[in-house]
């Protein structure tokens, strides 16, 4: 009877949902979708304050908003408040991990899974290689598609890789919430400056440079990288406490 | 019916298999590996619409370390192939 | 026809966390429900024929067709936002088990 219900009540919310979807202003048909009468129009063209007349790739200077990925303006320029927020959630979310599972005296996780010595040379080597393809994403994000989240999640992956290889490896995690809590503050203090200096908090004070170029679009890598850094501590973090358990 | 469209079609009913035994396969670590081959398909369905930043962070995020936090939890617990 | 197949993907989730019993699945089917409703999200801003919302040397103006950049922007916060609550609800499961020794919610009050 009680499936029956929420059988009942799952079919109902996704007629609902069809129902919705048909052909009105907010929802239109899959793929018939039109851009010039939606707000995300005035970012494609980075009219939101100015008027630059035509974007173009390697030769529009200046613009509101620097960055080639359009995903990248709107997350950490035009909406980087609300990234700030986000960043925020993750940060009580492995608090309350480390809450939960971070005890006093910690040893490594036993499990019957003991790793050869090809298996830890070879993990040594795909290691940079890893923790390098996350720098790169990271600092190219306003360019390429990826950026400060992806990147971290490397960067986060890459230790993951040194503790599966290695069953007594232990990351320095004081040296991770230092990271952490840095890459944090120095977010803040760059919406502190742009309060201070252009008036308005996150605003962007630096020159935006030309379309493409990959020193341009003034605070947005700087603030890219430092998510990425704060993410890759965040989440090796987290792997940390899950990895570990209580004893000797 | 172009080349696009089959495909757009098999993933589809890939995706909604997979679901389905996630949600109802008998064991737990055969939950956890059907809902990383979802996430993985999910990939290629933002690639499909276009959305190439959604489709890095969901590869490295989604199927990469939520598997092992899951696969992780269950090690830890020793629960591994008793029945759901 | 994806647009479709993410509605259903979040019908299955609310189905699984409405009637199963286990922590573990619960988590499985809150993680289906997010994945569907993300790429339900990402449709909502696709257009036939559009290009990726990047400007390249290929790419370069920006009176072509793009999808809508909005609905990613929105769509890539939620995916860290899901490893953080997957992350938290894993570690309540992980602390449930170590008190009452199952992950089933109904065999929990017995002991």
């Amino acid at each position: 009877m009680k499936n029956f219900l929420a059988l009942a009540l799952s079919l109902f919310i996704g007629f609902l949902i069809i129902m919705s979807l048909r052909n009105n202003v907010a929802f239109p048909e899959y793929g018939t979708v039109n851009v010039a009468s939606r707000v995300s129009q005035a970012y494609l063209d980075r009219d939101v304050t100015e008027n630059p007349g035509t974007v173009i790739f390697g030769e529009s200077v200046n613009l509101e908003s620097g960055p080639a990925n359009t995903v990248t303006a709107i997350v950490a320029d035009y909406r980087s408040f609300d990234t700030l927020g986000e960043v925020t959630v993750l940060f009580v979310s492995s608090l309350g991990v480390a809450l939960l599972l971070g005890t006093k005296k910690q040893k490594r996780l036993e499990v019957d899974f003991h790793p050869n010595f090809m298996l830890r040379v070879g993990s040594r080597a795909l290691f940079g290689i890893i923790l390098m393809t996350g720098i790169y994403v990271a600092i190219h994000g306003h360019l390429t598609p990826g950026g400060g989240f992806p990147g971290g999640a490397m960067i986060a992956s890459s230790m993951l890789l040194l503790y599966l290889a290695n069953d007594s490896f232990r990351a320095k995690i004081k040296g991770f919430k230092i990271l952490e809590s840095a890459a944090g503050s120095a977010y803040i203090l760059i919406g502190l400056i742009g309060l201070l200096v252009g008036g308005y908090f996150l605003q962007n004070v630096l020159d935006n440079g030309t379309l493409g170029s990959l020193f341009s679009a003034g605070f947005i890598p700087i603030i890219y990288v430092l998510i990425g850094l704060k993410v890759g501590s965040e989440i090796s973090g987290v792997i940390d406490n899950f990895l570990t358990e209580e004893g000797v | 019916m172009t080349v696009i469209n089959i495909i757009e079609i098999v993933i589809s009913i890939l995706v909604i298999l997979l679901a389905f035994l996630a949600i109802n396969s008998k064991t737990l670590i055969k939950s956890v590996m059907f809902l990383s081959g979802l996430s993985m398909l999910s990939v290629l369905g933002f690639v499909l619409m276009k959305a190439p930043d959604v489709a890095v962070t969901e590869a490295v995020i989604g199927s990469g370390l939520v598997t092992a936090l899951f696969v992780y939890t269950l090690l830890a617990v020793g629960k591994r192939g008793k029945k759901a | 026809m994806l647009q479709y197949a993410a509605i259903v993907l979040i019908m299955l989730g609310l189905y699984g966390i409405l009637t199963k019993r286990n922590v573990i699945k619960i988590i499985v089917s809150l993680n289906i429900l997010e994945i569907g409703l993300n790429l339900f999200i990402v449709s909502v801003g696709f257009v036939d024929g559009g290009l990726a919302p990047i400007f390249t040397s290929q790419n370069a103006t920006n009176d072509l067709n793009f999808v809508d950049p909005l609905p990613q922007a929105l769509v890539l916060t939620a995916i860290v936002i899901g490893v953080g609550t997957t992350a938290l609800g894993l570690a309540i499961a992980k602390t449930i088990y170590a008190k009452y020794g199952t992950f089933n919610l109904d065999e929990m009050g017995e002991k």
